[in-house]
């Protein structure tokens, strides 16, 4: 039972409760930095680190911290988390650091990392929290990738950086542009609102059979 | 004053926040449905992107040469406490523009064009007056693309759309395609 729950917990993040598909958050650094497929793996992992660090960190201190200050609290442990990715980028790997510039620090304003403190990790146990910082997090990088492997395929005929077609495709260099990025994202919204249609469409005829899984 | 001028149309246009930097989509797609509230909206966060360009600037001047690795956790507690104090200050002094600001007043604080801007301007190397003109062309910026999305949305309630479409994927088809309008601004200048 118990290792269900944190599965549960888990596996929504990853798919029922998408946090850039189903929920459209955090999209403020996601369209900017997924013009390329390597771009988008380096902010999905900066993302996923500050994400399930700063979710353990306030579930461990859930009951100590005072209600009222609860948000500056969460604020100024995501910054910190933010400041370590940031500089160890920085470190490791500085071509990626330079191109994702200014998008590292704005991690912290993203509303997926401080809605998930606020709606789950300062209200459930460490363990639990954890698991639902690892799905959220394994969510969004995957939203990232798929993000921006559609746009590094279109717009420049490539995959981290080796080249798929021959020499007479032609990219459309408006996918890696910023209009790209809207286009992609709401072609992808598309797709999941007709799954989810198809999905309602199905469930009224099995209506009987179902029973939910919440 | 050539300058200050470039800084603020860049601000405007070509570097538009909301379409060329995907700063602010939050707000940009959530409350973008009535024409008045984003003006409304545009106007509060103009005026706290005012107030933090100049924050940032006394900090990264006086205070942050001393300790560059502090700077975020400074800009997002200044960013979090001038929100509240613009709250408390607009209250006591115009109640009825405070209730007409309403929710979106806090909610500011998580708008990441406002962190976005004091990140940028540091890392432009902006003065006080550059940092002060960059803010209000910001401004203005965000302010336009809400405006500019509103009226479409306006617009799009009255029109027969299929409901698969409706929603999110539709409001960011639609700024995809102001986007590519604002990309003819790039044009503008031919320095970078």
């Amino acid at each position: 039972m118990k290792k269900n729950e944190s599965y549960e917990e888990f596996i929504k993040g990853i798919w029922r409760d998408n946090p850039v598909f189903v929920q459209v958050l955090g999209m403020c650094p996601m369209l900017a930095v997924t013009n390329s497929a390597i771009n988008a793996i380096a902010m999905g992992m900066a993302t996923f680190f500050v994400l399930v660090g700063s979710s353990f960190l306030v579930s461990s201190f859930r009951n100590v911290i005072p209600k009222q200050v609860r948000i500056s609290c969460f604020i100024i442990i995501i910054a910190t988390f933010v400041t370590i990715a940031d500089y160890t980028l920085l470190a490791l790997v500085p071509k990626v650091h330079k191109e994702l510039g200014a998008f590292i620090p704005l991690i912290v304003a993203n509303c997926l990392i401080l809605g998930r403190q606020e709606a789950f990790a300062s209200r459930y146990p460490t363990r639990l929290a954890v698991m639902d910082a690892l799905g959220m997090a394994g969510g969004f990088l995957l939203a990232l990738f798929s993000l921006g492997a559609v746009r590094e395929i279109l717009g420049d005929g490539a995959l981290f950086g080796v080249k798929l077609f021959g020499e007479n495709f032609e990219p459309w260099v408006i996918m890696i542009l910023p209009p790209g990025g809207f286009l992609t994202l709401g072609v992808i919204l598309l797709f999941f609102n007709w799954f989810k249609f198809k999905k309602d469409e199905f469930l009224e005829d099995v209506a009987a059979a179902e029973r939910g899984s919440d | 004053m050539d300058n200050l001028l470039w800084v603020f149309i860049s601000a405007l246009l070509v570097n538009n926040f909301v379409l060329t930097y995907f700063l602010g989509l939050c707000p940009f797609l959530g409350v973008s449905n009535s024409l008045e509230t984003s003006a409304r909206l545009g106007l509060a966060t103009t005026f706290v992107m005012l107030v933090t360009a100049v924050c940032a600037w006394i900090l990264n001047t006086y205070v942050l040469i001393h300790a560059p690795y502090l700077r975020l956790i400074c800009f997002i507690v200044v960013i979090a406490s001038t929100v509240q104090f613009i709250e408390m200050l607009i209250k006591k002094l115009s109640p009825a523009l405070f209730r007409a600001m309403g929710i979106f007043l806090p909610l500011i604080t998580t708008n990441c064009a406002i962190l976005g801007l004091a990140i940028f301007a540091t890392n432009r190397g902006y003065g006080f007056w550059e940092g002060i003109v960059y803010a209000l062309g910001a401004g203005a910026g965000f302010t336009l693309a809400m405006v500019l999305l509103a009226g479409l949305r306006e617009e799009s309630e009255l029109s027969n759309i299929p409901a698969l479409i409706k929603g999110t994927a539709m409001n960011l088809i639609i700024a995809g395609i102001l986007s590519m309008a604002f990309m003819g601004f790039a044009g503008l200048f031919s320095t970078t």
